[in-house]
């Protein structure tokens, strides 16, 4: 280990041809990733709304469905980075070495690794945007305050992009992934209330539950696409950006050392 | 004359190792330099150090007037990087190639657009212009890639085994380009370990070996510093029986390599006429060259 590792990031406005390069790469086969934005979460909320909600009374005084709508939204961005961030940065590093390409340039590895958790925040901004055009379709929101779910979706974007980044420093192969998604993001699926409330877990899993930032995401949205106001929000939002700014950190300083080599 | 590229004492190790150990290099404006050693002679770790890409354990060096690995950034502003692997974007045209590749120099989109046919020009690529990447040929990418190394203008540039796993016509042309580059004054710095590419194109040339460079020259200087002028090459079954017992005496220093005999000598007359007495060997007389000069200082055994 090596004390430059750890120096405080330097940020330059030179990750912006990296996020351009990306665009690029995306507006070749959009049509696929639109669709599958957009279909995911038609197919979630209708087959799970439908099948699960006819057999359910009202959720916290809303329809099952538009209590999934919420979960499904945090869902879908959090994937959304979090694939972007494990397999399609570790081809960019690893498979193409696109990144060697790039650090031959006045580019530094601080800008590349800033232009991947940008670029993933924005896939997610993307699919976030999606479902709030389906829930929209399907009349499950009516308040103007459902917007705010655009800039929440930006957030838990850099929140799972560098908690995944951090994965992909460590990653020998594709194969390490998996146990991030086993052991990390499913569990975190069913733990943080996508599919149904915190308050049906043992007191043990709720407490667990409260520290994941799936379920301080979820909070947010949930009121938001109800039209109230969500309670404690500075603190659910302090909780994601202190998720995003040391998730990045360490993924920044796991990536110096494993480039050094 | 300026140097172009100055390092002095640099140090790297990795663990117990050490790659690059004490290295002294002055490269002047214009010149193309051969950086020649075995696998893991440390050839790429040094580039990767002039770069500024990894930061050196102890020396000092300087790229263009910089500091490197502090003001590294500016140097790489006027640097073009051949790498050893390609990294090509799969996605993207030929033309889309060099456009992404400029922006990340900060070139405006519309002075890339005015260079682009200039650069596919030079990498005989213009009628490649719109072909995908995985639809090239080997000796295509390279070419890509030496234009897209181009793309910034840059004043130096680092070859990392530019030639390794191409056809001799597609070697002949990656050559030819590259002299045209010193023809206009760039400077290059190649690594490789073909010493008939350094041999042809290398003004002056560094052979180097365990992190150390251990000798220095043009390709002339380097023949004449370390190796008898001619050599004779002696093979067949018995070469080997024969060189114990006879080439002491007609050859300064003689090494053998499985059923061949290569004998230095200063004159090849008397080795010659001992030869015409035995004719079951078979044997080749030439004037010595670099790979003779790398064989010698860097050992006949396998590197891996």
């Amino acid at each position: 280990m090596n004390s430059r590792d750890f120096a405080f990031p330097q940020f330059s406005r030179r990750f912006i041809p990296i996020w351009r390069r990306n665009f690029m790469v995306w507006k070749k086969m959009a049509g696929s990733v639109i669709l599958g934005n957009l279909a995911d979460p038609v197919i979630y909320m209708l087959g799970m709304g439908y099948g699960m909600g006819g057999m359910l009374p009202e959720i916290d005084g809303m329809s099952y469905m538009a209590f999934l709508s919420a979960g499904i939204v945090c869902y879908s961005t959090m994937n959304s980075a979090s694939f972007e961030a494990l397999y399609s940065t570790f081809a960019r590093m690893y498979e193409q070495r696109t990144w060697d390409a790039i650090l031959n340039t006045p580019i530094t590895l601080d800008d590349v690794v800033f232009s991947e958790v940008v670029w993933a925040a924005s896939k997610s901004l993307l699919s976030g945007l999606a479902v709030l055009l389906v829930i929209w379709l399907l009349g499950l929101s009516h308040s103007p305050l459902a917007l705010w779910i655009i800039p929440l979706a930006l957030l838990v974007g850099l929140c799972f992009a560098s908690m995944g980044l951090i994965v992909t420093a460590l990653a020998p192969g594709y194969d390490f992934f998996m146990y991030y998604f086993t052991l990390v993001i499913t569990p975190m699926v069913l733990l943080c209330g996508v599919f149904f409330p915190v308050t049906q877990l043992p007191p043990l899993w709720q407490n667990v539950s409260s520290v994941l930032p799936l379920t301080h995401a979820i909070d947010l949205a949930r009121p938001l696409l109800s039209g109230l106001i969500p309670a404690h929000f500075i603190f659910h939002i302090a909780v994601l950006s202190g998720y995003a700014l040391i998730g990045f950190y360490v993924a920044l300083v796991l990536f110096r050392r494993r480039l050094s080599q | 004359m300026n140097a172009v590229l100055s390092a002095r004492n640099l140090r790297k190790s990795y663990g117990d190792q050490v790659v690059v150990d004490g290295l002294n290099l002055s490269i002047q404006r214009g010149e193309c330099f051969g950086l020649l050693g075995p696998n893991g002679a440390g050839k790429t770790t040094t580039l990767r150090l002039l770069l500024g890409l990894i930061t050196p354990d102890a020396g000092e060096l300087s790229l263009l007037d910089h500091n490197v690995p502090h003001q590294a950034r500016a140097a790489r502003l006027r640097v073009g990087v051949v790498p050893q692997i390609d990294n090509l974007d799969p996605d993207f045209t030929v033309a889309e190639n060099l456009q992404v590749y400029g922006r990340y120099f900060g070139i405006s989109d519309a002075d890339i657009e005015a260079r682009l046919p200039e650069l596919l020009e030079f990498a005989n690529l213009t009628h490649k212009r719109d072909a995908k990447v995985p639809t090239l040929s080997g000796g295509m990418k390279r070419r890509l890639t030496l234009a897209r190394a181009l793309v910034n203008d840059p004043e130096v540039i680092f070859l990392d085994e530019p030639t390794t796993g191409l056809d001799p016509q597609a070697r002949h042309l990656i050559w030819q380009r590259l002299r045209e580059l010193t023809a206009r004054g760039k400077t290059l710095l190649l690594t490789t370990h073909f010493m008939d590419e350094a041999e042809r194109l290398c003004h002056r040339l560094a052979v180097m070996d365990n992190g150390r460079i251990i000798s220095t020259g043009s390709p002339r200087e380097l023949i004449a510093q370390n190796i008898e002028p001619q050599v004779v090459e002696v093979f067949g079954e018995h070469a080997a029986a024969w060189a114990q017992n006879h080439a002491a005496r007609h050859a300064q220093r003689f090494e053998v390599s499985g059923e061949s005999v290569f004998c230095y000598v200063d004159n090849a007359q008397p080795l010659l006429l001992e030869l015409q007495l035995h004719p079951e060997l078979r044997f080749l007389h030439r004037p010595a060259n670099l790979e003779d000069v790398f064989l010698k200082l860097t050992g006949r055994e396998m590197r891996e």
